[in-house]
């Protein structure tokens, strides 16, 4: 197995968050009723026509940048033609020849080393419908809901080399989507697909194999598993002396395995030519250097920052960067108490498991950065222990209130008055006579036992380090 | 029309009984001109124009009534482009033009007949069959705004909208002896209108005189946001006045008048061009090397631009389905092989094969870049003349049963027509006199780019001048 490298490049469709589709003015919108988000133009009806939607361009202007790539001058759309049932006008309006952006790259880390992805091309295009299937009777219903809604196709050189990369790219790749703001990045409802073209070769061969290409694989499990599969069948194949067929494949992830869709003879003429309904679009200096301003800082320099400034280890910087609203909740607690270290601990711990245990995102979190920093600030200065905090933390969550408002109401204020303990701690000693001595004869393990007793007889309230100091003071010669 | 609109002011006749009349001639057609008519519509409209006339109202458009290609979409009634995969399609919307005289009043009568898709020169492929010409019933009106140019000419309704690929206006203009109009590409908005080939096609007026068909343009012009293609500018009346020919030069392409040409066709349009001289313009040659290459431009990119924008009709989601019991393949194939006529799928062929893999290059772009060349011919022509002249047709209109089974030179008719549009710029049809068997010869008027007031004012300024557009069949 090991005499084989394989040589993959994934064609990523991101559906684009703008207000209205791509040609038409019906809302973009996710979960409508079926065919209720049409209108003649998406519908195909005979003699409309398609008005480009810029804030379309302005998305893929936005992910070029991010992406280092070139950004096309003078963009023509392109017709590409096929007949579907869910493909209203049976051409699909896309770019063909000089798409909007190109020869650029991501940089991506798979187990500490990195590696350069070059992107070939990202282009504007429509969607299509959606063919639903009645499982019972042989009947087939269309949502043009999805037609004409906005897509970016991002496609990759055949850079990758592993299934582990392809993952590694994927999710770098949706992150920046995220931090644009111009895609959700949901896998699972479609909003980013991923397709893989394929092949393997004995190293050192020199000669790519034939491809195929592989679709349907809707999480970055099902990325990770279908590619793994199809690597190891293509080297099955050879191994057995037979020959990869070039065809289209279709993961299918209950049963784990991929199968044919459609063999190299039945694949499409798509007879592409310059749509001669639209007119070229010019995507001036002026106008990629508007798009270069609304960039924000991207995760590769938000994480590399994070390292640098607030010196947090890679792990840190990596889990804080996940999501935009995340770092910037970090940011926004470290600019109110300069504990980057202790504020990352909560946020990877508390607010983490917080977030999935309501199953929320950070900003629909109650406890604000400030509150946050309120609780933490307490903890600091002793007036509740790291036991205590995490308890009026989840109370934080779960009501809104502040920690100082959850103290106060539940009495919850940490002892640290050295005269109150003072006494609680002799009455302690005195109701432990066994311990005291053993103690007293040099056994000063004991501390934790006595600390352990005040903190119960407190009920948590006794500041630890306090009342260790008070034993000891009281026990020790 | 402009005299139907003064005969409302003078209270000589109401819209109502205007649009009565035409509706009953309209029942007697024996031309086949219309394939819907809406009489309760068109009523309906007359009387509320009868009434705003009354009021005061002084638009030349209200009340004036209008027959419409049956490519042009129109709320609520059918529109099937003469063909059966549309049979009974009822759009849910207006084509801009149609909202455009319809809030102006006007008076739409119903849908003419034309070429099945707007492909041909005849409208012998409509599904209805094709119209005939008021002048000879034998012979055809031309085409493919055949029912429309007929139904102009024979006096049911005062000015009609047609629509012009290659030549689908002025050629069936010429037949019937009527004026009609290729605007410009981009300055008549194309939302509604059925795509055939959409570089090319452009909606145009068709009427009695230059001036009706000033007046339709002015009110069908301007910029509609739906259509990327139409130009967003500001877009002045045409002058109703004629324009001064004095100093203007009008150019004459060797090419015109070269072989193919019918004699009689050229004896007439040699006789408008010494009008035009006689009224002071400066004739000057001027030279189309490249243009002779553009039917051969044409009818690779009409064609490819067509099979795309017929692909639309697969029975899915309207229009009429074949096969349906069968698997979706199947359906797709009945349904359109019983759906459209030969014409309509020979050129859906030709031009899904000008598209294919391995032919683009040779066809599609190799069209594409001589279809740049001859713009450019243009261009240079226009830096020494105004107006190119020459005739609109090199024939008269021939027999209903004549070219049928000969595509190819049916084609060919469309040499001097087909120009217009590979180039965008605007041509004007007139009639300028009669051939050897009676029927009517046009001369064709083309100026450069957004000059459609320059040809329109030299078609007013030639027909005050002659007669020949108010001879009626």
């Amino acid at each position: 197995m090991s005499d084989y490298v394989s040589v993959m490049g994934l064609e990523v469709h991101a559906q684009l968050l703008t207000n209205s589709k791509i040609f038409c003015p019906c809302s973009a919108a996710f979960g409508l009723d079926p065919n209720t988000n049409t209108c003649p133009v998406c519908m195909g009806m005979p003699g409309v026509l398609p008005v480009l939607n810029r804030k379309v361009v302005d998305s893929g202007i936005k992910l070029g940048l991010a992406l280092n790539c070139t950004i096309e001058n003078r963009n023509v759309f392109a017709r590409k033609n096929y007949f579907y049932p869910d493909l209203p006008k049976g051409y699909q309006i896309t770019q063909y020849e000089n798409p909007l952006c190109s020869n650029g790259h991501l940089d991506i880390e798979v187990n500490g080393s990195k590696k350069r992805i070059g992107i070939r091309r990202i282009h504007m295009e429509e969607d299509a419908g959606k063919s639903i299937h009645d499982e019972k009777e042989p009947l087939s219903y269309i949502d043009f809901n999805r037609a004409c809604v906005p897509l970016l196709e991002i496609v990759t050189e055949p850079d990758i080399s592993t299934a582990q990369e392809a993952v590694a790219y994927l999710k770098e790749l949706r992150q920046i989507l995220m931090y644009l703001k111009i895609c959700d990045g949901n896998m699972e409802e479609g909003s980013l697909r991923c397709d893989a073209n394929i092949s393997v070769m004995k190293k050192g061969a020199g000669i790519l194999g034939t491809r195929t290409e592989l679709k349907n694989m809707n999480s970055f499990k099902n990325v990770q598993r279908a590619l793994d599969y199809e690597i190891e069948r293509q080297i099955r194949l050879l191994e057995s002396g037979r020959e990869v067929e070039q065809e289209t494949l279709l993961w299918n992830t209950s049963l784990g395995k991929t199968f044919s869709m459609r063999s190299k003879e039945e694949s499409h003429d798509y007879r592409y030519f310059p749509e001669p309904d639209l007119i070229p679009i010019i995507v001036g200096d002026e106008w990629v250097e508007r798009m270069k301003d609304t960039l924000p800082e991207l995760p590769a320099a938000r994480r590399q920052r994070f390292m640098e400034l607030y010196g947090l280890p890679a792990y840190d910087a990596d889990q804080l960067t996940q999501t935009l609203d995340l770092a910037d909740y970090f940011e926004q607690c470290v600019h109110l108490l300069d504990s980057p270290k202790e504020i990352s601990n909560w946020i990877m711990t508390e607010v983490m498991r917080v977030l999935n245990e309501k199953a929320i995102d950070i900003k629909d979190l109650l406890v604000t950065p400030s509150m946050l920093i309120g609780l933490v600030d307490l903890l600091k200065k002793g007036t509740v222990s790291g036991l205590m905090a995490k308890e009026i933390f989840t109370e934080m969550a779960d009501t809104g209130k502040s920690a100082a408002d959850i103290i106060k109401e539940r009495g919850l204020e940490q002892v640290s008055d050295e005269g109150a303990l003072k006494d609680l701690i002799k009455k302690i000693i005195e109701a432990n006579p066994k311990e005291s001595s053993q103690y007293r004869a040099g056994k000063t393990q004991l501390l934790g036992f006595f600390v352990g007793e005040v903190m119960k007889a407190s009920k948590g309230k006794a500041n630890p380090k306090v009342a260790g100091n008070i034993v000891k003071e009281l026990l020790e010669p | 029309m402009l005299d139907t609109a003064r005969i409302y002011r003078k209270n000589d006749m109401s819209p109502e009984r205007h649009v009565e009349k035409l509706l009953s001639r309209i029942r007697q057609d024996t031309l086949n001109s219309f394939v819907t008519v809406d009489e309760e519509g068109a009523l309906r409209q007359a009387v509320i124009s009868g009434k705003a006339i009354e009021w005061g109202d002084e638009d030349l458009i209200q009340g004036i009534p209008v027959a419409v290609k049956d490519n042009i979409c129109t709320k609520g009634i059918r529109t099937t482009c003469s063909s059966d995969i549309l049979k009974g399609f009822i759009p849910t919307y207006d084509a801009h033009v149609i909202e455009r005289l319809k809030a102006r009043g006007a008076v739409i009568l119903g849908k003419t007949n034309m070429d099945e898709f707007a492909m041909g020169s005849t409208t012998n492929t409509s599904n209805i069959g094709p119209s005939r010409n008021p002048w000879d019933m034998k012979k055809t009106p031309g085409g493919s705004s055949g029912g429309s140019a007929a139904a102009v000419a024979a006096g049911l309704c005062d000015v009609a909208l047609g629509s012009d690929t290659g030549g689908s206006v002025r050629q069936p203009a010429s037949f019937c002896g009527i004026t009609g109009l290729k605007p410009t590409y981009g300055t008549v908005s194309r939302y509604g209108l059925v795509a055939f080939a959409s570089s090319l096609d452009q909606i145009g007026p068709m009427g009695r005189s230059a001036r009706d068909v000033a007046i339709l343009y002015d009110a069908i012009k301007g910029y509609d946001k739906r259509d990327s293609t139409c130009v967003p500018k500001n877009y002045a009346a045409t002058s109703l006045d004629g324009i001064d020919m004095k100093g203007l030069r009008i150019g004459l392409p060797d090419i015109f008048f070269a072989e193919g040409l019918s004699h009689d066709v050229e004896r007439s349009v040699r006789f408008a061009v010494s009008v035009f001289r006689e009224l002071g313009a400066e004739i000057v040659p001027v030279d189309l090397p490249r243009i002779r290459y553009g039917v051969a431009v044409y009818y690779i990119i009409a064609p490819a631009e067509a099979s795309s924008n017929l692909a639309r009709y697969d029975g899915v989601r309207y229009g009429t389905r074949h096969g349906d019991d069968k698997d979706l393949f199947e359906m797709y194939c009945e349904t359109r092989a019983k759906g459209f006529n030969s014409e309509v799928k020979r050129r859906i062929m030709l031009g899904t094969y000008a598209l294919s893999a391995g032919y683009y290059d040779a066809y599609y772009r190799k069209a594409s870049q001589v279809r740049t060349l001859i713009v450019e011919d243009f261009r240079k022509a226009f830096e020494s003349c105004d107006i190119i002249a020459g005739p609109t047709v090199p024939v008269t209109a021939f027999g209903l049963d004549e070219m049928l089974d000969d595509p190819l030179s049916i084609y060919l008719l469309d040499i001097y027509t087909i120009p217009a549009n590979l180039t965008g710029i605007p041509a004007l049809s007139i009639p300028c006199g009669f051939g050897d068997n009676g029927m009517p010869i046009g001369i064709q008027l083309m100026a450069p780019a957004f000059m459609d007031h320059i040809i329109l004012g030299a078609g007013i300024t030639f027909q005050d001048h002659t007669k020949f557009h108010e001879v009626k069949p």
